[in-house]
């Protein structure tokens, strides 16, 4: 098939973009800055927020489930291993697979999806969270306790600002992992990066659609990670103060 | 429910009354252990007093103090504080009267050393500024620059310094009774050595009821107005001043315990202002000089290398106040030895003067 396609094929190679075509279209350049410029409104942009939005509440409902678990495991050790093997189990199960299994029971639309992402986040944030509460050293524990603070106040004041990197840690690994999943989200349900993308695979050598999706998701990703970054070391202050 | 013997009062001496401290027959088994961790434990500190636990490890040092701030439930026996039961205490408002420094100190590494400090108000609701002037007052107390101390990170100290931010923040909300795990037992020696005189300057000013714990005799005797030996099991094997524990061991264990050199260790408790001195006498012009502030001990060991000749003992402003000679020295050992063989009544009354007057002064 690929044999037969006709590579510099003279008729313009994209009817189906036809209102959007420019002259560098029909001559199919590898990338044609005057087609970003007319489908940033009506394609790109729309599809750069409904991923930042899918991503962003994927993270949190699944940071918020996560930090849940961790919470539980931390104070009794019973919970851990059946969250972990829970969440393992969801995280191995096959992307494609999973969104094509959630369409039965829920149906093609944004909660079938965000269940998929949601459960990709689980395994890592719950395994750095648990992480950083469990690095925090028992002398400290321990002086919060004979101070009078309650397990609240110690959990609050202590444990957490002291998980925080970690937790960041397992958030960067998250926002990148599911920026890169919620491209996959147009199977099921159209929205996201993955659209444009996925319009472009179907339209032959024009490649300025798919490398200018594509890039959207790689930059945001960065940026989401450096973004990332730059909040830990504003929230984590005492990491940075070595010696005198 | 604060009563007058536990509540706060500002300022590092304002308070009043130490809270006089009481364990009665106290005993802990912790489940799933044969053998009792605290077996029958009695003893009284008086307010004021620095009561030194000591006993080789797991003999339930930590386990008694962790009894007293509720961190541990008794198994059975009381512990009263102030006359109060603290089973009558809401645990953690008790803990937040009693300062606690253990021995790998667990200041909060993402907090300042002023955060840190402050701890304790901060949980009792104190207001901003009180809070501020208090870390301030105790940042000096404990000879560390508030300016440039306070903004810290407790990475960016020394051991030494951790170790006084530590007491700093058991100190913060003037606590009555302060319990001490080992406090200096991760330090250096020659760091530990100043800690310990620090701290020992710290509370003649504070004056605050201390339990200390070691496993280091010297420590003990060196800290302690009153030294509870314990043994294996948590059983108590002898209760007294440093020194009537150096002179009467109760049995071989204590004997052994406190060592072969006890008569030595005994002169290092006396300081040569406390003894009958020579009168002057136009002593040679190059006769050794030694402060008054020096133990007996290292007078001994002074005149062991002095040829026969006397030291001249000076006092603060370098006047000759006595001389001393080594069988001067002989025969006040002899006398005190005699002086002791009376019984002297176990735990009772104040026993502050009993101890070494301070850190060995010069030569
Ligand atoms: N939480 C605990 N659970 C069970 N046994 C304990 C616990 N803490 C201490 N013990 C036991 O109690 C005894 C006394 O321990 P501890 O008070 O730590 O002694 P020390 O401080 O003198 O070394 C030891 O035999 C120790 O194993
Ligand atoms: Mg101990």
């Amino acid at each position: 098939m690929l044999t037969a396609l006709p590579l510099d094929a003279a008729g313009p190679v994209i009817p189906n973009f036809s209102a959007h075509s420019s002259s560098c279209a029909v001559q199919n350049h590898l990338f044609c800055v005057d087609w970003v410029k007319s489908n940033w409104g009506p394609v790109l942009w729309p599809a750069l927020r409904q991923h930042v939005l899918l991503t962003l509440v994927a993270v949190a409902i699944g940071f918020a489930i996560s930090m849940s678990l961790a919470l539980l495991a931390h104070r009794h050790r019973w919970a851990e291993r059946p969250t972990l093997l829970f969440t393992t189990f969801l995280y191995t199960i096959p992307s494609l697979a999973l969104f094509e299994l959630l369409v039965a029971p829920i149906g093609q639309n944004v909660f079938a999806a965000e269940i998929a992402l949601v459960s990709y986040t689980l395994l890592i944030l719950f395994r750095n969270i648990l992480t950083g509460l469990r690095s925090v050293p028992a002398e400290v524990m321990e002086a919060a306790e004979g101070m009078g603070m309650t397990p609240r106040q110690a959990l609050l004041r202590v444990e957490l600002p002291l998980a925080l990197p970690a937790i960041v840690a397992g958030l960067r690994i998250a926002v990148v992992t599911i920026i890169a999943l919620a491209t996959i989200v147009y199977t099921i349900y159209n929205r996201g990066l993955g659209v444009p993308i996925h319009s472009a695979l179907g339209e032959g050598p024009f490649k300025t659609e798919l490398i200018a999706a594509g890039g959207m998701a790689i930059l945001l990703a960065l940026f989401a990670d450096g973004l990332l970054v730059a909040t830990q070391r504003l929230l984590t202050p005492w990491t940075r103060a070595r010696g005198t | 429910m604060q009563t007058e013997d536990t509540a706060h009062i500002e300022g590092p001496s304002a308070y009043a009354q130490a809270a006089e401290l009481e364990l009665r027959d106290v005993r802990k088994c912790y489940p799933g252990q044969r053998e009792p961790a605290i077996s029958d434990l009695s003893l009284r500190v008086p307010a004021g007093e620095v009561c030194v636990l000591v006993g080789p490890s797991g003999s339930g040092k930590t386990t008694a103090m962790r009894l007293i701030n509720r961190m541990v439930a008794l198994t059975s026996g009381d512990i009263l504080l102030g006359g109060r039961s603290v089973l009558e205490r809401e645990p953690r408002e008790l803990r937040r009267e009693i300062g606690y420094v253990i021995q790998q100190i667990g200041l909060f590494p993402h907090q300042t050393v002023a955060e840190n400090i402050a701890t304790v108000p901060h949980l009792l609701g104190w207001p901003k500024e009180r809070v501020a002037a208090r870390v301030e007052e105790l940042l000096r107390l404990i000879g560390l620059d508030p300016e440039e101390m306070g903004p810290r990170y407790p990475a960016q100290l020394s051991g030494g310094q951790r170790q006084r931010v530590g007491v700093a923040r058991a100190l913060a909300a003037d606590p009555p009774v302060m319990l001490m795990d080992e406090p200096f037992g991760a330090i250096d020696p020659i760091n530990r050595g100043n800690l310990q005189d620090e701290f020992l300057g710290l509370q003649a000013k504070v004056r605050k009821t201390v339990v200390f714990v070691t496993h280091d005799i010297d420590e003990a005797i060196k800290m302690g107005d009153r030294i509870a030996i314990l043994r294996e099991g948590g059983v108590l094997a002898q209760y007294d001043t440093p020194k009537a524990i150096l002179a009467r061991p109760a049995d071989d264990f204590v004997a052994q315990f406190v060592g072969a050199d006890r008569g030595i260790k005994r002169l290092s408790l006396t300081t040569l202002a406390d003894v009958r001195l020579l009168a002057p006498n136009g002593q040679g012009p190059n006769v050794q000089r030694v402060s008054a502030r020096a133990s007996v001990k290292d007078a001994l060991s002074m005149l062991l290398t002095a040829h026969g000749e006397p030291l001249a003992v000076v006092d603060g402003d370098d006047r000759v106040t006595g001389l001393v000679t080594l069988s001067h020295l002989e025969r006040l050992i002899a006398e005190e030895a005699d002086g002791e063989e009376s019984p002297v009544a176990v735990a009772s009354g104040s026993s502050a003067a009993d101890r070494d007057g301070g850190p060995p002064g010069a030569p």
